[in-house]
């Protein structure tokens, strides 16, 4: 779970990181009112998930009640990359007399915590990192031991921060580690971690996403959630429970397992047709599952075609077959849907179906095959024939149906 | 000959009186797994249809003669699990369990490894392993696989592994061992770990790999395919078309540079020279070629 600069900040705070005072605001009367609670010139930030608002005009300094109302009102509602703003975060200015990088993840090749720090900070860090890795001081931690100081020296030296910026830089990257374990965190990064014209070393961003995996003995995730950022199809799945990302395709694709949906997105593709999403509903999916998963699909307007693509291993397919005869008697299905099963009561799951037809229900022997009907009939739907609508990507692989 | 689990592997299951732990269980007894015992603390001295239950690992170690586990607990019982089995000594650990904190798995797969270097932890959030007509431990559907090799499969994704492994078996071409690593950000054992294995068993005669998009594993199994391995791979990668995830800040583009991305993955592997397919039926058309040519 991503969370924005302000809720960042907030938490690394706990952990002893020095930030700006500020207050998360989002109405362009609450963010004068907030400039107004601290001292001129003051910073309004666009709150988005989303790198390079700076660039796009998402930051800007105020030195005054009018600035501030002039920036808020422009930044509040603008569209950074496809990210509308709807919260502007208003902190008070820093002098700035350096700009340094500072993070804390996991190196999943070395299977330790890596610490790194660039001097080069402020700027595009992953240009720095290809143009001159030099400049980006690294360090492995190991899990079962923690951050010990000489980590933290290893990293300020490594960098070649300026000399006035060591003990502070060292204070903060020891509290910036506590946050990352503590949190459960994936990532903790400032860029800028600034030093200021007093020796004071300061986090000017946050950048903290937290693991879902651990929200169960964090009860304050569930508060941090931006639920709004959400499209609303992936709201509707979320709210079943089901992992899903909505894309831009005609062929609504449910299956089981991360890696077989991946591949059924990519046999689509390849049979000339566009996936409308990506939905996987996980290992042991019960009928009702799958009747919910049919239910967020086909309320997509752009589904054209579903597609299940299920190979049961701790899944029983006798209960998705079951989930999807559900689906069909308790929801408006007014797309056809092709239906492969394969692996733990495959057979049984076969005949339920075979037993109880359905108009629009249609069954594949193999992934291909179902790739290839779901494409086909997607066309079908939309008049035209899976060629033209997958921008010449692919062909539709050795079948001889093209479609209306 | 088979990698890391055959007909003398005697397991006991962390979790058996859960529903997921008996079911499987069950299921991997029937196929032949000698599933000698379970844990499930303060149902010591009961039974799950004639598999006594013990209160802890070395009890149920002790009891048994078992040397291996497999962990059916829920995430946040897993690290202790995985603990416990260790510290037992049996010599493989498989946690099924998904959903685990990554820090915790970053600490017990450090522990484990340190601590233990010659026991094999497999996961967690993987489907376990299989040496067919052998034993099978874990979640895969036995009946899907072909005993006699001579294919070793190794594989990140779950229910893509069980694809593989059907298209394998519709061609006849069977398995020495198929391994699902699980896609968790610190896997207990990794591609290279099984490829290796495989290298040495002189019934696997070439293998699968199959990776996904994320991280850098397939790009430094590859390195080691080219350096180190006399036997043909036949690979495929899962999400050639999936979207490009949004990932939050720099550190994990710095970490592996340009890494991750289906396309990536693929050029490494062929440039390692492995036969890539486009999709999991091509990986039995492709195998059935290579094993012809050797």
């Amino acid at each position: 779970m991503d969370l924005f600069e302000y809720q960042g900040k907030q938490l690394l705070a706990r952990f002893g990181v020095p930030v700006s005072p500020g207050e998360a605001v989002d109405t362009v009367d609450d963010a004068v009112a907030a400039a107004g609670r601290l001292d001129f010139p003051v910073v309004v930030k666009a709150q988005v998930q989303v790198g390079g608002r700076g660039k796009a005009g998402g930051i800007k300094l105020a030195n005054s009640t009018d600035e501030v109302r002039q920036h808020a009102s422009n930044i509040l509602g603008m569209d950074i990359k496809g990210h509308v703003v709807r919260t502007v975060w208003i902190e008070k200015a820093s002098d700035i007399a350096e700009e340094y990088y500072a993070s804390f993840t996991l190196d999943r090749a070395a299977k330790k915590h890596l610490g790194m720090v660039s001097a080069k900070g402020g700027v595009d860090i992953e240009q720095v990192a290809e143009e001159d890795p030099a400049a980006i001081a690294r360090v492995h931690i190991d899990p079962l031991v923690g951050i010990e100081d000489y980590h933290a020296r290893q990293l300020v030296f490594g960098a070649k921060l300026n000399p006035t910026a060591r003990s502070g830089a060292i204070a903060v990257l020891k509290s910036l580690y506590r946050a990352f374990v503590e949190l459960d965190a994936d990532l903790v990064e400032v860029n800028p971690l600034i030093l200021r014209p007093d020796g004071s070393v300061h986090a000017l961003d946050a950048k903290v996403s937290l693991d879902d995996n651990a929200a169960y003995r964090h009860p304050e995730f569930e508060a941090l959630r931006n639920i709004s950022a959400l499209d609303p199809r992936e709201q509707a799945a979320r709210e079943r429970g089901l992992n899903y990302i909505g894309l831009d395709g005609e062929v609504g694709i449910i299956g089981n397992g991360a890696g077989l949906v991946m591949s059924t997105l990519d046999v689509v593709n390849q049979a000339g047709g566009k996936a409308a999403n990506f939905l996987d509903v996980g290992g042991g999916a019960g009928a009702k599952t799958i009747a919910n998963a049919l239910e967020v699909i086909t309320g997509d307007p752009k589904v054209r075609s579903v597609l299940i693509n299920i190979f049961g291993g701790i899944t029983r397919c006798d209960l998705v077959a079951q989930g999807i005869l559900d689906g069909f008697s308790t929801i408006d299905v007014h797309v056809p849907v092709v239906v492969r099963l394969d692996g733990t009561s495959a057979e049984e799951g076969r005949a339920l179906l075979a037993a109880n037809p359905r108009d629009g229900l249609v069954p594949a022997a193999t992934m291909l095959e179902a790739a290839s009907r779901a494409v086909e009939l997607a066309a079908e739907g939309a008049g035209v024939s899976p060629g033209d609508t997958s921008g010449g990507a692919g062909k539709s692989s050795g079948t001889n149906g093209q479609g209306a | 000959m088979a990698i890391i689990i055959d007909e003398n592997t005697r397991v006991v299951v962390q979790g058996l009186t859960g529903r997921e732990g008996r079911f499987h269980a069950l299921r991997n007894r029937e196929y032949g797994t000698k599933v000698v015992a379970g844990v499930t603390p303060g149902k010591g001295g009961t039974d799950v249809e004639g598999i006594p239950v013990f209160d802890t690992m070395v009890d149920a170690v002790e009891g048994t003669g078992a040397n291996a586990s497999i962990i059916f607990v829920p995430a946040r019982f897993a690290g202790d699990a995985v603990y416990e089995a260790a510290d037992s000594g049996v010599g493989v650990i498989v946690c099924i369990t998904e959903g685990v904190p990554a820090h915790d798995e970053a600490r017990f797969v450090n522990y484990v490894r340190r601590a233990y270097p010659d026991t094999v932890l497999i996961g967690p959030n993987c489907p376990g392993l299989i040496s067919p007509g052998k034993s099978n431990i874990g979640i895969m559907p036995g009946e899907i696989t072909l005993p006699g090799g001579p294919v070793g499969l190794v594989s990140r994704s779950g229910t893509l592994t069980y694809q593989a492994v059907h298209e394998l078996t519709q061609r006849g071409i069977g398995q020495t061992t198929c391994v699902g690593i699980g896609g968790d950000p610190v896997p207990g054992t990794g591609f290279i770990d099984c490829l290796s294995r495989f290298e040495a068993d002189p019934d696997t005669r070439a293998c699968v790999m199959i990776g996904e998009i994320g991280g850098s594993d397939e790009e430094t199994a590859a390195a080691f395919i080219a350096s180190e391995m006399t036997k043909p791979v036949v690979a495929y990668v899962a999400g050639v078309t999936a979207p490009p995830g949004k990932k939050m800040g720099h550190a994990g583009a710095i970490v592996s540079g340009s890494k991750g991305t289906a396309a990536a993955k693929i050029e490494a592997l062929e440039k390692a020279g492995c036969r890539v397919g486009r999709n999991p039926s091509e990986i039995g058309e492709l195998m059935a070629e290579v094993l012809k040519s050797i």
